[in-house]
């Protein structure tokens, strides 16, 4: 048997809303094995968010257990969390979240800056990262220079950059038109060939048609959790010109 | 672990510098305060060496050994009144000290006036004339630069010889060998023995070297009555005795001038400590006030910076929601606002000292002085840390801020 990568037990969060108490997550118990490729779907609402939050490690479950890689980390602090976060987990956001003033060599490097990683590998390992995500001639160019496709990339450059056991997409399509969305999923799915565990948040059909396993979130609970019986394959061809 | 700090501040270094470069005139404008603060700060430091100074400078010419015995005390206090109708100190005294005293190396009688003094249609207004005798360049250890100061049969005969001061040698005999020449102070005739060298002058008010010498017992004839007080000028036998020497001289006045047992002393002795005891009282307030202003300044200097890094990491939101993602620790955050802010101070201090600098030699045409290197470092040190304090609470609130509120803030 495959060895989980996320083990979430009776997991639930609540959230103070002035007076009224919310219930976002009433319980949930996921698994996710090394090297799947789940999306995570459910409209808005559903706790989909704030269950994405907490299997990064942004937030912290009110009750129940959740380890990572074995570890405990439902009741780590701030600084533990940020910590797992650097070398675990690694987010591709919807609105890509580059600084804007740094280049694309130095946007890939953060993470490895905060993981205290010298300069000699930080710099190695960022331009494998780059190429890997075929960016390979675009070190030093500025976020402004590059088109959406080509910054989502290097935001996923980013997050592979410090090899983590998972990458969380949160709607990595969102900002992007069809065709590159396409590629971008092109490139999960090349990713998650390589052997990476990837976890896909999104509303879209079309984009959690590309995972091997689909989990509804709704209402706080896991609604359903089916493997995707008519998978769609992306086009890589586009990812060299790219 | 230490290469993490490192790469830290580096990180945390050019996110500051890219910030300021991104906000080049917000930038300048909040530091302005700084600026100010600091300019202040620096003239302010400026100003108190220069005097400081030209005070130690002064104060030399007095000398640490010598007593100045009068009626008045330097540096105020007693009852005016009293003093006021103290008997005067004369010749006589100065004679029972010479006769009496085993503790002092030399004593002489000094009384002064203000004369004009001419030669050929040269003439100066309010020169001093000191009337003393031979041993006063043995009291003042002054240092004569050309020809010789009175002898004491000069002195004790009441010779019309003078020796004058390089000021008043300069202004007289621009072109001339002063010695031997005769000149007018007030209105009689006296030979030029010798010229004292400069000595300088007072906190750069009064000038030690616009002075004539005559010999005391002609002063008395043709300036004013011996009935006049006099200070008697006493140089202990050696620095570690003036106290003694001090001691020594109340118990010959008090005899001489017959105070009772039970009565307080009818004269002072002064001397270069009281000077600078009532120096440095001066010189504290000085400072105390201009320390307050330029406090002043750098806090509201300080406050400015506080609002702006307020803006800057309301700004910044999103950014540091990302960084804290991506595994930036409370500490790292809080690092590069503190660095932001310390660096914008630190900028506009730099700013301020070399807008001082300039202003600083205009001092100097008041005030001999020069911007010390201490008062440059000190005023860098200040204006970082206005930088850490103002910076702190915009800091610490952007290191504690939920990574999932963060990076969801538009």
């Amino acid at each position: 048997m495959a060895e989980a990568v996320i083990h979430l037990r009776d997991i639930t969060k609540m959230y103070q809303m002035g007076a009224e108490e919310v219930h976002a997550l009433r319980g949930i118990t996921l698994d996710i094995m090394r090297n799947e490729y789940v999306a995570v779907m459910g409209p808005s609402g559903s706790g989909k968010s704030t269950l994405m939050n907490i299997i990064g490690c942004l937030d912290t479950p009110t009750s129940g257990v959740y380890e990572l890689n074995n570890l405990n980390v439902s009741e780590m602090n701030d600084n533990q969390l940020a910590r797992i976060r650097n070398k675990e987990i690694g987010f591709v956001f919807q609105t890509f979240n580059l600084l804007a003033r740094s280049d694309v060599l130095h946007n890939v490097e953060l993470p490895l800056i905060y993981g205290g990683v010298g300069s000699g590998d930080r710099r190695k390992q960022a331009m494998e990262a780059i190429d890997q995500v075929g960016l390979g001639d675009r070190f030093h160019h500025k976020p402004n220079e590059l088109s959406g496709g080509q910054r989502q990339r290097v935001a996923i450059a980013r997050a592979l950059v410090t090899r983590p056991s998972i990458l969380l997409a949160d709607e990595p399509t969102g900002n992007l038109d069809s065709k590159t969305g396409e590629e971008i999923m092109g490139l999960f799915d090349i990713l998650h060939q390589q052997g990476n565990t990837i976890i896909l948040v999104t509303h879209e059909e079309d984009i959690a048609a590309h995972a091997f396993r689909r989990v509804r979130v709704k209402d706080g609970h896991v609604e359903r959790d089916e493997p995707v019986t008519e998978r769609k394959i992306a086009v890589h061809s586009s990812l060299a010109s790219a | 672990m230490i290469r993490f700090y490192v790469d830290d501040l580096k990180e945390g270094l050019m996110i500051a510098l890219g910030a300021i470069r991104a906000n080049k005139m917000r930038s300048a404008l909040t530091t302005l305060g700084i600026v100010i603060g600091i300019v202040s700060v620096t003239l302010m430091g400026t100003a108190i060496e220069g005097l400081d100074r030209a005070f130690n400078k002064s104060i030399a010419v007095i000398g640490a050994d010598v007593l100045y015995v009068q009626k008045w005390p330097w540096g105020g206090g007693g009852n005016w009144w009293e003093i006021r109708n103290r008997k005067d100190l004369l010749i006589q005294h100065a004679k029972a000290i010479e006769e009496d005293a085993t503790t002092v190396a030399s004593v002489s009688p000094v009384m002064g006036t203000g004369r004009s003094v001419k030669y050929s249609g040269k003439v100066i207004d309010n020169v001093v004339v000191f009337g003393t005798d031979a041993d006063f360049i043995e009291t003042t250890k002054a240092n004569v630069g050309l020809g010789r100061f009175m002898t004491s049969m000069e002195s004790e005969g009441g010779r019309p010889v003078c020796v004058i001061g390089s000021e008043v040698a300069e202004s007289l005999f621009p072109n001339e060998y002063p010695i031997g020449k005769t000149i007018k102070v007030g209105n009689y005739p006296y030979r030029v023995v010798g010229v004292l060298e400069k000595q300088g002058s007072f906190l750069g008010i009064q000038s030690f070297d616009n002075r004539v010498y005559v010999p005391i017992t002609r002063f008395f004839s043709e300036f004013m009555s011996r009935r006049h007080g006099i200070s008697i000028w006493v140089r202990a036998e050696s620095l570690e005795s003036v106290d003694e020497t001090k001691e020594e001289l109340r118990g010959i006045l008090r005899r001489v001038r017959k105070v009772e047992p039970r009565e307080a002393d009818d004269f002072a002795i002064n001397q270069q400590e009281i000077l600078i005891q009532t120096f440095n009282q001066i010189g504290g307030v000085i400072a105390a006030v201009g320390l307050f202003i330029t406090g002043l300044a750098l806090f509201v200097g300080g406050i400015g910076i506080m609002n702006i890094m307020f803006v800057s990491v309301t700004e910044r939101t999103k950014e540091i929601g990302l960084r804290k993602a991506i595994g930036a620790p409370n500490r790292s955050i809080l690092m590069q606002f503190l660095l932001e802010s310390a660096v914008i101070c630190l900028l506009g201090g730099i700013v301020g000292v070399v807008i001082a600098f300039p202003l600083s030699l205009i001092i100097d045409q008041i005030l001999p002085t020069a911007m010390p290197v201490s008062i440059v470092i000190v005023a860098l040190l200040i204006s970082v840390f206005v930088g850490v304090v103002s910076g702190f609470l915009p800091a610490y609130r952007a290191s504690r801020m939920d990574p999932v509120d963060a990076l969801r803030y538009e």
